[in-house]
């Protein structure tokens, strides 16, 4: 009674580094890249007015002087801020071409002005004559704002507002994300049908042998990833070890082609996410008392249907709690697919890492991530409600 | 008081700085690694050693970024700084380098056309070209004949993205090389491109870095792929490889120097650019690394082994196209977009 | 015995193949009995009740069910029924489909499974708990249930080890009653293993003691109580006083005369002393020994002196520790009712006890092995 407040705040002061470090070290960075994916900055920084007099525009005919004329001063202003390439990047990867339209029209502006803002702007390009191209700074100018999570989807928004497929050879996404979905289902149930079996010897063979089973199991924990993945290139390639053999053995007249393939793809995930899936199984396994499969067979039950009705009912957790965590990590898995995979077998995170490195996109890249973060979170409320969180905690 | 105090570090440092910048030497950067030593050797050295101008070398890994923020920090501490044909046209709209007085590096006409830009002073040349392994095939092939896998059967080596890839297909589909862009600009010919990729879709590898290829040609994994020249010549050199190039409908693309706006060592600048304008001199490059000079003439008086390999042999050079970084920088995000839904299917 | 339910036949078994854990084992189970393997830990009454029920293989000997040798027959084919000191419910099922198992995997129909299910959790006292988790109950209530599921089949017979070693005392008693029940109304034959000596007293027809891997003695526990067969047995049941002493003389009717350490003479029947032993030990029961605050040769001739060392009063008893002349300590038992408060600790008593409470023992068998637990508390 007496201490019970001091208590509380010794326990809070001695949490105290641990929650600083968690709310800047990790969740702040996910939250200002989560924030990225619904909030458009570039454009709002270069062009705060033109925005402001575009906000009552009726998008179906180019707007007013008053646009034009902010439009010509925010121009010549954020080149001279260095704000303008990130603006016309931002427009450009809306609509191709918008970023040399914008500079060549700076640049032009920049040198002299002729007559009012509108005629020069028309004169550096003709482009400002344009609705989509009002349309797509419009865009591009709103927080929150719904553009790269619809581009995530495969959707996009027009200039009076109608949300509508992206044209056929430009979808992407919901192709990915299927695809996804799926090899992280394929490496998940072949490391659990891989895994169950090895879990069980682990808690059946002898002491000897366990610890011999236990060490070929947790040396992957030893290696980094992308060494393993770099050791299954070396396996896989057209004159690498497995071919190799396949000749001196003549089960092949030439080489095979592993390497870049989805097979090869799946292999690599499956060994090395194998002991997210054997641990908690064994975890799980030992802690089964041997008494009641003898209980089990005191009370009549042969060997299978101790196995079936006593036992594997009580893996269970484990199998959730081994295939949630490899699932998860399956679908987030980026070089593995990169390094092993075909064009075809790479999962989101690969686009997420693509639109973030090479194009520069990070509004897509950070929708991507909103598409991957929900996605898990949604696997995760599924899984509690099913089969709920205390068996995985059990495990 | 506390703001007149902190007024009065602000100043003395500022003028501490500033006199220091005034003073400092020449600073130059480039790529580092090999490309740099061999560079430090056949310029930077003779340059100071001619002029008693003193360098100081830095290096960088390119990305426009590092430019802007260096120019937007006021205080300029790099001068001259080699930049990819991108960093040339992103930073040149945006003011972030000198613009180049041709009269006091030997006028326009002393290099070749395309290394001459309103920024910056082309520095070296190079290309993406098919290379294939003589010890293997014994033939001369063609992007025509990359794309021919009856006749020449195997894996292809590309780079997985969308620049270069479409130009390969429309330059193997019998499109000539100063029309390949313009029909890039259009639906028609991005079409094109890719119904040409598709033909042999199955069969590509896609690489990623520049030391892939090489490799790849070594372990027989592809019969053919594009590569740097660089890289080719390297693995032959090095390796004792034989590996061929087709520097017909390469592609190429220069590094130019430029001046960062604002470098104090302006002239300094100036007289290094000059003594690099060298012809003979930029040749010397050659032997030690595989980048072609920009000058004119800089490939005349070369023995045919080091003709074979230079990009900027003028056999080799007007069977090459150069690459539009321009058209780059505007459908990049799309035809990116659209190339990775190609390969997804 | 005419007709045994089992029989152990010069079994044999090792974990090693070296040393013999059970080197040479036979007794029987009478059909309706209830019999206790008890020994310390160890001591071989486990292994006995695991190859019973078919868990562990001897390596020698015959185990007859019914007059059929049960060896290589496996557990679930023995219709045994077992219940274990963790309970080894399962906790997937609830408390009825744990009932229901064993019935469920003998392919009983439905409604049998249900109606016999409600009888056998009435039957110990758990009705209306079918639908919980076996998480959701007491450690006693898991036991019922365990005991439930060993008995809804209706095995012939049912093998328990030591299902009450997690439970307190209370717990304990209360559940030993429970079994006393189950045992007298369904009248199955029950195998009970424990190394607690009451719980053995409490509940068996008949106890064997069990000492490495041997059974020392088997018999009802009154007799194994009044009349061991060796010191081990005297002192592992019940509690005893172990006085050293030497024979001096033989009665006509077969009683010893023993002049014990600190000097008297006192008499004693003979267990297993042959006419050339000299030196003998006794062992006399706490509550067989009368005291008295007085000198000893008020008590007679074979009265011992003593004086108090402490008095420990136990509510229906009291304990009191005295000290011989020779420096032995001696434990006597006393109803509460009958403490003389004079019995503070120096106070001079007079010990004694009648001739037939005094067990002699030859010295070199009570010293060959001391039992490691010599009673309970």
């Amino acid at each position: 009674m007496i201490g019970r407040g001091r208590v509380k705040l010794e326990a809070a002061l001695l949490l105290a580094p641990l929650l600083l470090y968690i709310a800047t070290g990790f969740v702040a960075p996910i939250a200002a890249m989560l924030w990225r994916g619904v909030s458009d900055t570039e454009v709002p920084r270069a062009f705060p007015r033109t925005l402001a007099a575009l906000a009552d525009w009726d998008g179906r005919n180019p707007p007013g002087d008053e646009v034009f004329a902010a439009l010509a001063d925010e121009l010549v202003a954020a080149r001279a801020a260095g704000t303008l390439n990130a603006a016309a990047g931002r427009l450009n990867s809306d609509t191709p071409g918008l970023r040399t339209v914008v500079f060549a029209t700076a640049r032009r502006l920049a040198r002299h002005v002729e007559g009012s803002p509108r005629a020069a702007i028309l004169a550096a390009d003709p482009a400002w004559g344009e609705v989509e191209t009002w349309g797509a700074l419009r865009r591009a100018g709103a927080t929150p704002t719904d553009t790269h999570l619809l581009a995530a989807l495969d959707l996009r928004r027009s200039a009076d507002g109608t949300i509508t497929a992206v044209p056929e050879e430009q979808r992407l996404f919901r192709a990915v994300a299927l695809r996804t979905v799926w090899i992280g289902y394929l490496v998940t149930l072949l490391c659990l049908v891989l895994g169950y079996p090895l879990a069980a010897a682990l808690v059946f063979v002898p002491r000897r042998l366990f610890g011999l089973l236990m060490f070929a199991v947790l040396l992957p924990f030893w290696t980094s990833l992308i060494v393993r993945t770099a050791a299954w290139m070396v396996l896989l390639a057209r004159e690498g070890i497995i071919n190799q053999a396949f000749l001196t053995l003549g089960l092949v007249v030439e080489p095979v082609q592993m390497l870049f393939t989805r097979t090869a793809v799946l292999v690599a995930m499956v060994h090395i996410l194998l002991p997210f899936m054997v641990l908690p199984l064994y975890a799980v396994m030992r802690q089964i008392p041997r008494a009641q499969l003898r209980a089990a067979a005191s009370l009549g039950a042969g060997p299978v249907a101790q196995l079936v009705r006593v036992w594997l009912p009580q893996t269970l957790p484990g199998v959730g709690a081994g295939a949630l965590m490899v699932f998860i990590q399956a679908i987030g898995f980026y070089v593995t697919p990169a390094l092993i995979g075909g064009g075809a077998d790479q999962l989101l995170p690969f686009f997420i890492g693509f639109y973030a490195t090479q194009t520069v996109n990070w509004g897509l890249a950070a929708a991507l991530s909103i598409l991957l973060l929900v996605g898990t979170l949604l696997i995760l409320a599924l899984f509690g409600r099913f089969l709920g969180l205390a068996q995985l905690r059990a495990a | 008081m506390m703001r007149q105090t902190l007024a009065l570090v602000v100043a003395a440092v500022t003028a501490a700085l500033s006199s220091a910048s005034t003073a400092r030497d020449l600073t130059i950067v480039s790529w580092g690694g090999a490309y740099q030593d061999a560079q430090r050797q056949v310029y930077f050295q003779p340059f100071t050693q001619a002029t008693g101008v003193r360098i100081v070398e830095d290096s960088w890994d390119g990305g426009i970024g590092v430019l802007r923020t260096r120019a937007q920090a006021g205080n300029q501490t790099w001068d001259l700084v080699q930049v990819e044909s991108e960093e040339l046209l992103l930073g040149c709209d945006e003011g972030l380098f000198e613009k180049i007085d041709w009269a006091r590096v030997g006028g326009k006409d002393h290099y070749i056309p395309e290394a001459v830009h309103e920024c910056g002073v082309g520095a070296i040349l190079y290309n993406v070209v098919l290379a294939w392994d003589r010890t293997r095939l014994q033939a001369t092939p063609t992007w025509a004949d990359f794309f021919d896998v009856q006749r020449f059967p195997g894996k292809r080596g590309l780079r997985r993205g969308v620049k270069l890839t479409l130009e390969i297909a429309l330059l193997a589909d019998g499109v000539p090389r100063d029309q390949v862009y313009a029909l890039l600009r259009t639906e028609t010919g991005v079409e094109r491109a890719f119904r040409k990729l598709d033909t042999i879709k199955p069969h590509i590898v896609w690489w990623q870095a520049g030391a892939q290829p090489p490799q790849m040609l070594g372990a027989g994994e592809v019969t053919m792929t594009t590569a740097y020249n660089g890289r080719i010549t390297n693995a032959n050199r090095a390796e004792g490889r034989n590996f061929g190039i087709q520097w017909r409908d390469s592609l190429f693309t220069i590094d130019s120097w430029v001046i960062m706006r604002g470098s104090p060592n302006r002239d300094a600048a100036y007289r290094f650019l000059d003594f690099a304008k060298d012809p003979r001199r930029q040749a010397s490059l050659l032997p030690l690394i595989p980048y072609g000079g920009t000058a004119r003439g800089a490939n005349e008086g070369l023995g045919a082994d080091l003709l074979a390999v230079s990009p900027s042999n003028p056999d080799n050079l007007n069977v090459s196209l150069m690459i539009d970084d321009a058209f780059w920088m505007d459908h990049l995000d799309r035809l990116s977009q659209r190339f990775n839904a190609w390969l997804a299917r | 015995m005419t007709d045994p339910l089992v029989r152990f036949d010069h079994v044999a078994k090792s974990y090693d193949r070296a040393t013999l854990v059970i080197p040479d084992l036979s007794f029987e189970v009478g059909r309706g009995e209830f019999l206790t393997l008890l020994g310390p830990s160890g001591s071989g009454k486990t292994t006995t009740l695991m190859m019973l029920a078919g868990f562990e293989a001897p390596d020698r000997g015959r185990i007859l069910l019914e007059g059929r040798n049960i060896v290589g027959v496996p557990a679930h084919k023995r219709n045994i029924g077992v219940v274990f000191q963790s309970y080894a419910l399962f906790p997937h099922l609830t408390v009825a489909q744990n009932v229901a198992f064993p019935l469920s995997v003998r392919g009983r129909p439905r409604a049998e499974i249900a109606e016999r299910v409600t009888s056998a959790l009435a039957m110990v006292r758990l009705e209306g708990l079918g639908d919980r988790r076996p998480a959701q109950l007491s450690g006693g209530q898991q036991q019922r249930v365990a005991l439930a599921r060993a008995l809804v089949f209706e095995p012939k017979l049912v093998l328990m080890d030591e299902p009450l070693g997690a439970l307190d005392k209370q717990l304990r008693a209360e559940l030993q009653a429970e079994i006393r029940r189950l045992h007298r109304e369904l009248g199955v034959t029950m195998v009970y293993v424990t190394h607690d000596q009451e719980e053995a007293l409490a509940l068996s027809d008949r106890i064997a003691v069990f000492d490495e891997g041997r059974i020392r003695q088997i018999g009802p526990p009154q007799t194994l109580y009044d009349h061991p067969r060796d010191p081990f047995v005297a002192g592992f049941i019940g509690e005893n006083n172990r006085l050293e002493g030497e024979v001096v003389g033989r009665d006509e009717d077969g009683r010893l005369a023993v002049r014990l350490a600190e000097g008297a003479v006192v008499r004693a029947e003979p267990v297993d002393v042959l006419p050339s032993t000299r030196r003998v030990l006794l062992s006399v029961r706490p509550e067989r020994i009368a005291l008295a605050h007085a000198e000893a040769e008020d008590l007679g001739a074979e009265a011992l002196a003593a004086s108090v060392v402490e008095t420990v009063f136990l509510g229906d008893h009291v304990r009191i520790r005295v000290r011989l002349a020779d420096g032995s300590l001696v434990t006597v038992k006393r109803p509460a009712y009958a403490l003389d408060a004079r019995l503070k600790p120096g106070a001079r008593v007079a010990l004694a006890w009648s001739a037939e409470h005094a067990i002699a023992f030859p010295a070199e068998k009570a010293e060959a092995r001391r039992p490691l637990v010599a009673g309970r508390a």
